[in-house]
């Protein structure tokens, strides 16, 4: 193995292994370390590619950021299909936002209103015209509103066909761990030092640790990206036949849960956000107040089979936006900070990282930049 | 300005041996993100801020509490989510030896739907929590004789709702705030159902002595703004109770000569 590459990313979860790929296909010497890729967020991740239904007040930048990665996404999952030889359950038939009470559905009222002042495509339906497009949907589903161009992928497929598209292109997969930063005289970064004590060069490290960014040796303290770890509690049920055939969002007096459907009978429900540190644990409560409300939109959840509990950490960041970009050190990227948004993301991150700079290309680079923290360290 | 008078006149929210120069508590819940959140309670004004202790890691970085305490606001831990005395006094206590703080804001709720605070549990609560040393702030309804045993427990202060948690419905029974303000010997703290600037100013009208809030600023379109319009509807409230407001009366009285 050659111990220089061009690009070196630490960490293979979606965003690192979607930058590795990209840089690999445009001919790069790519190598991606990780003792266990795709075993982070990526492996709890539900998969929605929602930016529509999502959207929230105050998170404008947010939006156009997932616009600009949804558009991105066909093309990403069909030449990731072809390079990664897996079918990823890709699908756009779109999100359906429900709302159960009263309550919930003024809440609803207000965000078509918003979606609508924002221009994005989306129809309010009356609950029998949610209940047509997804029968199994309680007959107290009030309303909802379809945003026709959101759509979902299967995360752990996406990580099992980046890891081999990535080999194909000739990337090089280093399934060790990452201890450190190497430096040269002039603070460049120059590399990692693996656990072994082993080196491996690159001109362009990038960083791709999702919540265990800011944890890494050597990281210069002015290159210590403000991420926390956001808990996430999240199910996998499964069914002989998919019981929905659309992502469906609700809000149940007040509080949120997503369905997510597979082609093979999965169902995912999630997630919790919690504030817990670096804690993994699964708890009764979380769990049951997914269940909770899934059973309030779909009562026929209670019947699946329960085939994988897990608690996955995002990646926070204090305004929400991810951290893509040059950080405030040579020689060092960031390509981390995705919070609820990594899966969606990631081929705008790919492009942030890897495309000459361009007009749309570059006004996201803003919005993304690592700098824009530094004015208040 | 009335307003430099008032705090000329020393004008400060004391509440457990503490003085505060600002009369509008913040609550943290149902901030879209940190920063949204950190820019509304810059613009609030507030010196106190409470968090919901249940499901938090106190000691996780970048969580909230290192943004509370990066602006210099003192923390309040609440027990929110808590459905018995028993779950509400352990809440405190783990509160207690995380944050280094033996205030509590003491929220025991009944059910899910409601939110209403559960007034039997609070009392229990209240009256373990007072004999272990905290300084102890219940949300109860605004029932007057909860109240007075609640100061008489030794509570630091009285928490009634306007209306129920996140309803944004202003304040459903003005008249027993009154009444809770009338015989309070502790400050009474207007807590839930603040919807937009004009409830928190009558509630300070009412006599209230601080409002809480969060809901109606962190859901707000624009949260910096709505917080910049509370903390100057908390100020205007509590001037015009200073000042007294004039009778009301059913026929127009002129303001000025009529008649040459």
């Amino acid at each position: 193995m050659s111990h220089h590459f061009d690009v070196l990313v630490i960490g293979g979860g979606v965003a690192g292994l979607s930058v590795a790929w990209r840089a690999a296909r445009r001919g790069s010497r790519v190598a991606v370390a990780d003792p266990d890729p795709g075993s982070g967020a990526s492996h709890a991740a539900a998969g929605m590619l929602a930016p529509v239904s999502e959207v929230t007040y105050t998170e404008e930048p947010l939006l156009r950021l997932g616009l600009a990665s949804l558009a991105r996404w066909p093309a990403f999952a069909a030449e990731l299909t072809e390079d990664g030889g897996l079918d990823l359950d890709y699908r756009a038939e779109g999100t359906l936002d429900v709302a159960f009470g009263s309550d919930d559905l003024t809440a609803l009222d207000e965000l078509a209103a918003f979606v609508d002042k924002l221009g994005l495509p989306a129809e309010r339906l009356t609950g029998r015209e949610c209940r047509r497009l997804e029968p199994m949907l309680a007959p107290s589903v009030r309303g909802g509103l379809l945003a026709g161009g959101d759509s979902w992928v299967d995360p752990r497929r996406v990580v099992k066909a980046l890891l081999t598209a990535l080999q194909r292109r000739g990337g090089a997969l280093v399934r060790s761990r990452v201890a450190g930063l190497t430096a040269d005289a002039s603070e460049r970064i120059t590399g990692v030092r693996l656990a072994s004590g082993e080196t491996i060069g690159a001109d362009l490290t990038v960083l791709a640790m999702g919540a265990w960014s800011g944890d890494l040796d050597g990281l210069p303290p002015e290159a210590v990206p403000p991420v926390r770890p956001v808990k996430g509690q999240i199910m996998r049920l499964h069914s002989p036949a998919p019981i929905l055939g659309r992502c469906v969002r609700g809000v149940v007096h007040g509080s949120s849960v997503y369905l997510v459907p597979r082609g093979d009978g999965e169902l995912v429900v999630g997630a919790t956000q919690e504030e817990m540190g670096f804690d993994t644990r699964v708890t009764a409560g979380g769990l049951w107040e997914l269940l909770r409300d899934a059973r309030e939109l779909v009562p026929g959840v209670t019947e699946l089979q329960v085939r994988d509990v897990v608690a996955g950490l995002r990646p926070g960041t204090p305004d929400n936006l991810p951290l893509v970009g040059p950080s405030a050190v040579a020689g060092l990227s960031l390509a981390t900070g995705h919070h609820r948004g990594g899966v969606l993301l990631a081929p705008l991150t790919a492009d942030l990282l890897l495309q000459p700079p361009s007009g749309e290309v570059d006004e996201l680079r803003t919005i993304c930049s690592p700098l824009r923290f530094q004015e208040h360290r | 300005m009335i307003q430099d008078t008032l705090t000329d006149a020393g004008d400060d929210l004391v509440l457990g041996g503490e003085k505060f120069s600002s009369r509008l508590i913040m609550g943290t819940g149902g901030a879209p993100s940190l920063e949204v959140l950190e820019q509304a309670l810059v613009a609030s004004g507030t010196e106190l801020t409470t968090v919901a202790m249940r499901r938090l890691d106190p000691a996780a970085r970048g969580s909230v509490l290192d943004v509370l305490r990066g602006r210099g606001i003192k923390v309040l831990p609440n027990t929110a989510g808590c459905f018995t005395a028993g779950e509400a006094v352990l809440t405190a206590r783990l509160a207690r030896e995380a944050l280094e703080t033996n205030w509590v804001k003491l929220e025991v709720i009944s059910d899910e739907r409601t939110l209403l605070p559960d007034p039997i549990e609070t009392f229990d609560a209240a009256e373990r929590l007072v004999a272990d040393g905290f300084v102890v702030l219940p949300y109860i309804g605004d029932d007057p004789a909860l109240a007075r045993r609640l100061e008489q427990a030794g509570c630091a202060a009285v928490m009634p709702l306007g209306a129920p948690i996140g309803s944004g419905l202003g304040i459903r029974n003005p008249h027993n705030i009154e009444l809770i303000v009338e015989a309070s010997g502790v400050p009474v703290i207007l807590d839930a159902g603040i919807g937009t600037a004009s409830d928190a100013a009558l509630a300070m009208e009412l006599g209230c002595d601080a409002v809480l809030l969060a809901t109606a600023v962190t859901r707000a379109r624009r949260p910096d703004l709505m917080a910049g319009a509370m903390r100057q509807a908390v100020v205007a409230g509590r001037m015009a109770r200073a000042a007294g407001r004039i009778p009301r009366r059913r026929y127009a009285e002129a303001s000025s000569p009529m008649t040459p």
